[in-house]
């Protein structure tokens, strides 16, 4: 087998834990051992090689899987379209992934709409990687509003970090 | 005797004794510490109404207060600017009967409840002069050197685990019982239910406000580390006594509400993977999801008091708007349409109208609309980001969170948006629930940082007595049961 090979079963193995899993947020020491990254994490972020360039280690950690957002917006910022860019051809060339975008929210805001507010972000993502050549059938979103911080002080310096969309990826045609 | 039929098998069953039926009024003095219970048989029933609007909503609010039901057979209305507590004694419950450490139990319950409103204070049972036995007559010159204003009295019996819970209130001052004296039969496992029953009577008779105590609130508890936190409902007492859950943690629930009859609650669970909608049966713990729904995402259910459908928030295409759910029909409808975020619906008691939040403006605020949907009118026109209404079960007012200036507040406005006032402030206060008789209301206070974690806090609307539920771990997104049958 070739390195190749070995990296998609593994990858093909860790999607299946990882891709919209029920529980992924739900025992929250299950979650956490998949990923590298650390806390409330991204499944993908512990295996593959972030140097190649067909990994999802490089596409979580290289290109990036996160877009983050100013304070109860939703607008996609200079540097967030940059990495979906690069995330859209990312997608472009390797057909047989695909993605759930996960909408984010600080603790700064009520939960219903903070739940509301990740739907808007997730879209705004979603809606980008469309324009950039991704297939709609490809892409899914999911809010979790301010249910699952990345940061956990109270202050703007997590509230940044919190404020995001998370590009989740995986083997399998659909979504 | 008059008894009156349970509704279910658990209730306790409310036996009513004869006694005297007077009507009073609690009116302070002009001396600080002096407060007399005055006779007001004869008053007109503008006057008493007013009593109560000063005490609880300040002058300003006398011409919008609803005039109350005046058919109870007695009535106290509390005066403006109570701030000293009604001082009331309330000596051990009599056991009559095999009742042991219930007798005590259940009369510091009765006590903690009437403590817990910050309207009453307990006289030192220490400070009791003379014995008293629930049959002997009263020696009211006892109770009037220690200036208690109420006397409660009581009796236990225990037998076969059935107990009976016998009370009698007293009128220190002018020498008189306060109503009936009542009995409650029930199993002893449904002891601190009929705690709660007497003191939703005294609370009732001196206030002249519904009672509250016998009810249950659904939340979600909450454990684990922040950034993973495991949710899981449960529900329990009002005191959050008798806690019991009602999923485990392996998928994030939140925002349980209650069915009017107070058998059922929707909520929404990531149990697919992505926010839905499900309805679950208390009694058997078994759910499902409300509907096949459209849409990405479901969330933000709340039943119309007359249940006869359920309101939520629909999310497509990273739009959120707000639909309605015939439960007879299944029919369902869309009733607003706008690029905004339109969420936290709650209906109106007589569920003609929907109180909901919408960002149309550009921030967060309230808005009225018509129930079949319509052009909705604003209603919240202070400074910062309003959310989470929720209409009085009594229909007088809102309650909402206000976030302003970097601070959370649970506040409370008319139904027209006038007379706002903040209760409380805090970093993180949210989502208001109204107690069954629509003066008290309960929230989650989050605290900050890494450590932080959310609790139960209950307010009443003048903004007295905030304390924190004591609840079992950290808890929040609480919903108030309607009062127990």
């Amino acid at each position: 087998m070739n390195k190749i090979t070995i990296s998609l079963l593994l990858i093909g193995a860790l999607a299946l834990s990882a891709c919209n899993n029920p529980n992924k947020y739900g025992k929250g020491a299950g979650a956490a051992g998949l990923n590298g990254a650390g806390a409330g994490g991204i499944g993908v972020g512990g295996l593959g090689d972030p140097n190649d360039p067909n990994s999802p280690a490089y596409f979580a950690q290289t290109i990036g899987d996160k877009v983050h957002f100013v304070v109860d917006q939703s607008t996609l910022t200079p540097e967030a379209r940059g990495i979906l860019t690069s995330q859209a051809n990312w997608l472009g060339q390797h057909p047989g992934y695909t993605a759930i975008i996960e909408g984010h929210a600080d603790e700064q805001g009520t939960r219903e709409y903070n739940l509301a507010l990740g739907a808007r972000r997730a879209t705004a993502v979603q809606e980008f990687l469309i324009a950039n050549g991704v297939a709609g059938n490809r892409l899914r979103t999911v809010s979790y509003g301010k249910e699952r911080p990345l940061a956990v002080c109270s202050d703007e310096q997590c509230y940044s970090q919190n404020r995001r969309a998370v590009t989740v990826i995986s083997a399998g045609a659909g979504v | 005797m008059m008894a009156r039929a349970c509704p279910t098998s658990t209730a306790p069953v409310i036996v009513t004794a004869p006694a005297t039926d007077r009507r009073h009024c609690l009116c302070r003095s002009q001396s600080r510490n002096q407060r007399r219970l005055v006779p007001t048989k004869g008053i007109p029933a503008m006057f008493r109404t007013l009593c109560l609007a000063a005490a609880l909503m300040g002058s300003a609010a006398l011409s919008a207060m609803p005039a109350l039901a005046q058919s109870g057979p007695l009535r106290i209305t509390i005066t403006d600017g109570v701030i000293e507590p009604l001082p009331f004694a309330a000596p051990v419950f009599t056991d009559e009967g095999g009742a042991g450490e219930l007798s005590a139990a259940i009369t510091q319950l009765v006590a903690a409840d009437l403590e817990g409103t910050g309207l009453f204070r307990q006289i030192d049972p220490s400070a009791y002069i003379g014995g008293t036995s629930f049959d002997a007559p009263v020696a009211y010159e006892n109770w009037k050197a220690i200036n208690a204003q109420a006397l409660i009295t009581g009796a236990v019996t225990a037998s076969g685990g059935k107990i009976q819970v016998k009370f009698r209130l007293f009128d220190v001052f002018s020498g008189q019982p306060l109503g009936e004296g009542l009995q409650f039969a029930g199993t002893e496992a449904d002891w601190r239910r009929m705690a709660h029953k007497v003191a939703d009577q005294i609370y009732s008779r001196i206030t002249g406000e519904g009672p509250y105590f016998d009810s249950r609130v659904v939340y979600v508890s909450e454990s684990g580390p922040k950034n993973a936190r495991q949710k899981r409902l449960a529900i329990s007492d009002y005191d959050g006594a008798n806690v019991q859950y009602l999923t485990d943690s392996s998928t994030i629930v939140i925002a349980p509400r209650f069915s009017p009859d107070g058998n059922r609650i929707l909520f929404t669970s990531f149990e697919t993977g992505f926010p839905r909608i499900k309805l679950m049966d208390i009694g058997s713990m078994a759910s499902k999801p409300l509907a096949d729904l459209q849409g990405n995402m479901t969330f933000a259910p709340r039943f119309s008091p007359d249940a006869s459908s359920v309101i939520f928030s629909l999310e497509q295409g990273g739009n959120t708007d707000l639909y309605a759910m015939n439960l007879r029909g299944g029919g369902i409808s869309q009733l607003t349409n706008s690029p905004a975020i339109e969420t936290a619906p709650s209906y109106s008691p007589d569920s003609s109208q929907i109180v909901f939040e919408s960002d149309r403006s550009g921030t967060q605020q309230i808005y009225v609309m018509p129930a079949g949907g319509g052009e909705p009118t604003r209603i919240s026109f202070g400074e910062g980001r309003y959310s989470t209404p929720v209409w009085s079960p009594r229909g007088d007012m809102i309650a909402f969170t206000k976030q302003n200036k970097g601070r959370f507040h649970i506040g409370v406005m008319r139904v027209d948006g006038s007379e706002e006032r903040l209760l409380t402030s805090s970093f993180l206060d949210e989502g208001p629930t109204w107690a069954p008789n629509g003066r008290v209301i309960m929230f989650t206070r989050e605290s900050a940082g890494a450590a932080g974690g959310a609790q139960l806090y209950s307010v009443d609307i003048s903004g007295r007595a905030l304390r924190a539920v004591p609840m079992k771990g950290a808890a929040s997104d609480p919903s108030w049961s309607p009062l127990l049958p």
